[in-house]
């Protein structure tokens, strides 16, 4: 395989070596008695969601990290490090994932009972400190992730110059890789992107030849989306001018999915801008899908307990958690919630086959698309 | 010596004719001997207790030997050497042969003795448990060694002398061996029941505590299995001499009162209470019984025991002035810091010797010494060293005062953690009161009874000791803190320099490295957090 160039190169360049001229000049400077970074406060309190983008963005508030501060000294240590091993990267034209690059920083500290690194949480929250701190993003470091996420359908994208033909791809389907900002798209006769929460799901309507029937793109993303997945759907959006229609349990975690793959998540507010597509929309499980397919005897109950009777807790309280998010106030969203906790049940996507097997290929979703009936 | 026992015993044998012996049985619970353990300590304290208190009447460094040997089961010969001025040939049988005989009763002056019950009593209990009499030798300085072998005489309450000889000072029966030969001194024997432990209620334990309060004294204990203790003495200078003093009236118990008209050779009421009592002036004697309604013009030892109550009620609410406190003797703070460091070898002590003060006409004085760290153990709960004039409190320690102060103590504030209110890890508390007349919380005079002034001197004491070692754990801590920090940010410099280098894209990463680590130097401040 060639050696990636990205075409970011330059600019990640300039500015991993701006991080370090910083850190160089403050030791310079004779009135400097501390070493800093500055990097941008990346928790709830600083992450705001824009009305009209339909997207969350990261705040101005920074926060300033002290090598003489020792609750900040070996996040300081790390951070040098890691910047400096990525810098290697983009120059050598070498990608690292994630884990490669932790296995590659861990040592013992000279003199001390410690590692660098203990463990890849631990390298991989500094990354993201790194993104935020020079602007950077992880791609433009050279740095993957594990590919997560399969896509199948009537799309061919060119990856490095060899063409991959998305409908030929049999049971098994295109492996989302972490990096796909070098796709092409060379030809696409796809009406819509439907992205699926569930592995079982996806082999379903594969089985089914949904994708062909249907000019469909399938993109299954095995629970809550990684990167690649993210950017991609909304690169496809963006790209190829298809809407995207989001197809998950009927419960807080799926549509907690819907709102990441919509409006990005808090953790990567600062990159909502090509991870998020604000269009995406949700086709299923609904709480009226329970009445409408006849679904009352395949539904599961709510874990936990509920508010007022010793809870919110489990998935009491993570309805309560996102039901209060700034960006799930609109009034469809919040009555969709409100049944939810009334009736006590969530839905799997996988319940349908109590009607058959084919019913949600060939009714269910067929049924959704002509009818327009999804939530926004 | 106790009053009260006294007065029993003398009221007693008014009545009817009672033995010793039996006077003995019925309140050796009192006296000490409730057991074969706590015996053995009985007889130990007492005789050192009075050596102790023999040494510094006369200011001679003490140099006691306390050996013990185990014979028969549950048997012990108990052997108490002392370098004291000695005693002459009269007084002998009557320090040892005779019940509750002493000099201490009727002078109020700080002392061990206060407290104890008598030597004479231990000499019962041998007699009593093993049948044996007590000897003693006793020299004095020029004079030749006496031997005595005394029993007592239950029916009379009289010494029986059943060996009365001369020693001569090379032969064998001289008490005394190579490392310890005395020009003066005393020597008691005596064989009794006894049990010989270990921990916390132990001989071991009580000379311990001793030596901590009488750093100026070498105490040497010879355990049964020949093990040999030596509590080294680490000061030659003694405490200054305590002054004796008159009761105050507003002090003074009944008892003690009833007893002094028997013994005053005065003419009137008021002249007994402005001699016999401190602080009473002319004004105030006459101020007192007018408001006791009671004719100045008897003989004291005419008056009842109800008329002597009225006297002492009338007083109470007469004002006089706070009796002198010239009359006490603490040991000092730096005699406190010496017997702490030397028997518990700890890495910090301090001490506090507060001011002298009263409680109900009786004046006390306080003092405390802390020890933290070093040899002491790390685990648990603290330890503490209990005094009362000098004498180790081994017992009772819930009940006592000095318990409760120390719990109302916030020892948190000091950086010493605590469970519940008492304080934790490598850490001794020492409390001493002085006073030549402690309230004692029951006649075993095992607890300081717990009274408000008493209690606040203690805690006063203790805080202000706390703070000390606060501030020492304190700065320790902070200096470990910034020690660790500029270990650890020293280690990270050495991978940042390449890193930096690196990163900036020029530079040495060596003479990077070297700039971090001169900032890391200017930053190391062990006295600042």
């Amino acid at each position: 395989m060639p050696k990636k160039d990205f075409e970011n190169d330059e600019q990640t360049v300039d500015r991993l070596t701006h991080l370090g001229q910083k850190i160089k000049n403050q030791l310079k400077d004779p009135e400097e008695e501390n070493l800093t970074i500055e990097t941008k406060v990346r928790s709830k309190s600083n992450v705001n969601y824009d009305k009209d983008e339909g997207r969350l963005s990261l705040g101005d508030r920074y926060s300033t990290r002290k090598f003489l501060n020792i609750s900040h000294a070996r996040k300081f240590m790390q951070t040098l490090m890691v910047a400096s091993k990525t810098k290697e990267f983009v120059n050598e034209g070498r990608t690292a994932s994630i884990r490669e690059l932790y296995y590659q920083l861990k040592h013992t500290v000279p003199g001390l009972d410690e590692n660098t690194f203990e463990d890849q949480d631990e390298s991989d929250g500094v990354v993201v400190d790194i993104e935020t701190a020079t602007g950077a993003i992880r791609e433009d470091l050279h740095l993957i992730a594990e590919a997560k996420g399969s896509l199948f359908g009537p799309v061919t994208i060119n990856d490095s110059g060899d063409e991959i033909n998305c409908m030929k791809m049999g049971t098994s389907g295109l492996n989302i890789p972490s990096i796909v900002d070098h796709y092409e798209f060379v030809e696409c006769e796809a009406d819509f992107i439907l992205v699926v929460e569930t592995n079982a799901m996806v082999n379903r309507l594969v089985e089914e030849d949904f994708h062909k029937d249907h000019n469909a793109i399938i993109l299954g993303t095995k629970g809550q989306p990684a990167r690649g997945a993210r950017r991609l759907i909304n690169k496809m959006h963006n790209e190829l001018d298809l809407p995207v229609y989001v197809f998950t349990d009927g419960d807080p975690w799926g549509y907690y999915i819907y709102s990441v793959l919509k409006s990005g998540s808090m953790s990567l507010a600062f990159q909502s801008d090509r991870l998020a597509t604000p269009d995406a929309k949700l086709i299923g499980m609904t709480m009226q899908d329970i009445e409408e397919y006849d679904l009352h005897h395949v539904t599961e109950n709510l874990k936990g307990k509920p508010e007022g009777s010793g809870g919110p807790t489990k998935d009491y309280k993570r309805i309560h958690d996102v039901m209060d998010y700034d960006w799930m106030q609109k009034e469809q969203w919040q009555k969709q919630f409100q049944k939810m906790l009334d009736m006590g049940v969530r839905v799997e996507q996988q319940a349908l086959a109590a009607n058959s097997l084919e019913f949600v290929a060939n009714e269910y979703l067929p049924q959704k698309i002509e009818e327009k009936k999804f939530l926004d | 010596m106790s009053n009260e026992i006294e007065q029993e015993i003398q009221q007693e044998s008014e009545h009817r004719e009672i033995s010793v012996a039996e006077f003995f049985e019925k309140n050796k619970h009192l006296l000490g001997f409730e057991n074969a353990q706590k015996s053995i300590i009985t007889v130990v304290k007492e005789a050192v207790d009075n050596s102790l208190d023999a040494c510094e009447e006369d200011e001679i460094l003490p140099e006691l030997h306390v050996l013990i040997d185990e014979y028969d089961d549950k048997k012990c010969r108990v052997e108490i050497r002392d370098n004291a001025i000695g005693l002459d040939r009269e007084t002998i049988p009557k320090v040892f042969g005779k019940l509750l005989y002493g000099s201490k009763f009727h002078k109020l002056q700080q002392s061990r003795g206060q407290q104890g019950i008598g030597i004479s009593a231990s000499a019962m209990y041998a007699q009593l448990t093993t049948g044996e009499p007590v000897t003693v030798y006793s020299k004095q300085k020029g004079e030749p060694c006496h031997k005595f072998i005394v029993r007592i005489d239950t029916e009379k309450n009289e010494p029986e002398i059943l060996e009365d000889e001369k020693i001569d000072p090379e032969s064998d029966e001289f008490p005394g061996d190579k490392d310890y030969y005395f020009d003066h001194g005393t020597t008691i024997e005596m064989n009794i029941e006894a049990k010989y432990t270990k921990g916390h209620h132990s001989i071991r334990n009580y000379l311990k505590h001793t030596a901590v309060m009488n750093p100026y004294a070498r105490i040497v204990l010879r355990e049964p299995d020949g093990n040999k203790i030596e509590y080294p003495r680490v000061s030659k200078t003694l405490p200054e001499k305590p002054g004796e003093i008159k009761p105050h009236l507003h002090g003074v118990e009944l008892g003690v009162v009833m007893r002094m008209v028997d013994n005053s050779n005065a003419r009137t009421i008021s002249s007994f209470l402005q001699k016999e009592f401190t602080r009473v002036g002319r004004t105030s004697a006459e101020e007192i019984l007018e408001k006791a309604e009671i004719d100045d013009g008897r003989r004291p030892n005419t008056l009842d025991k109800d008329e002597i109550e009225q006297i002492l009620k009338a007083a109470q609410n007469t004002k006089l002035q706070s009796p002198p406190t010239d009359c006490l003797s603490p040991i000092g703070e730096d005699l406190v810091l010496k017997g702490l460091k030397k028997e518990l070898n700890p890495e910090f002590t301090t001490a506090i010797t507060r001011k002298p003060t009263v409680y109900k006409g009786n004046p006390f004085q306080i003092e405390v010494g802390l020890a933290w760290g070093g040899d002491i153990e790390q685990e648990g709960s603290f330890d503490e060293l209990r005094f009362a004039n000098k004498v180790p409190l081994l017992y009772k320690k819930s009940s006592c005062v000095t318990t409760k102060a120390i719990e109302e103590v916030d020892w948190s504030r000091y950086n010493i953690s605590q469970t519940g209110n008492r304080p934790q890890g490598p850490l001794y508390i020492l409390v001493h009161i002085a006073s030549v007349w402690v309230p004692f919380t029951s006649e075993g005079k095992e607890a300081v009874a717990n009274y408000d002034p008493i209690r606040k001197e203690m805690k006063l004491a203790l805080q202000e000791a706390g703070r000390k070692l606060g501030r020492y754990i304190k700065r320790k801590e902070r200096a470990e803190i910034q020690e660790k920090k500029k270990r650890m940010l020293t280690s990270y410099a050495k991978e940042m320099g390449p890193a930096i280098a690196q990163l900036a894209g020029e530079g040495d990463p060596e003479e990077i490295e070297n700039q971090i680590q001169k900032m890391v130097k200017a930053d190391y401040n062990p006295e600042q957090l």
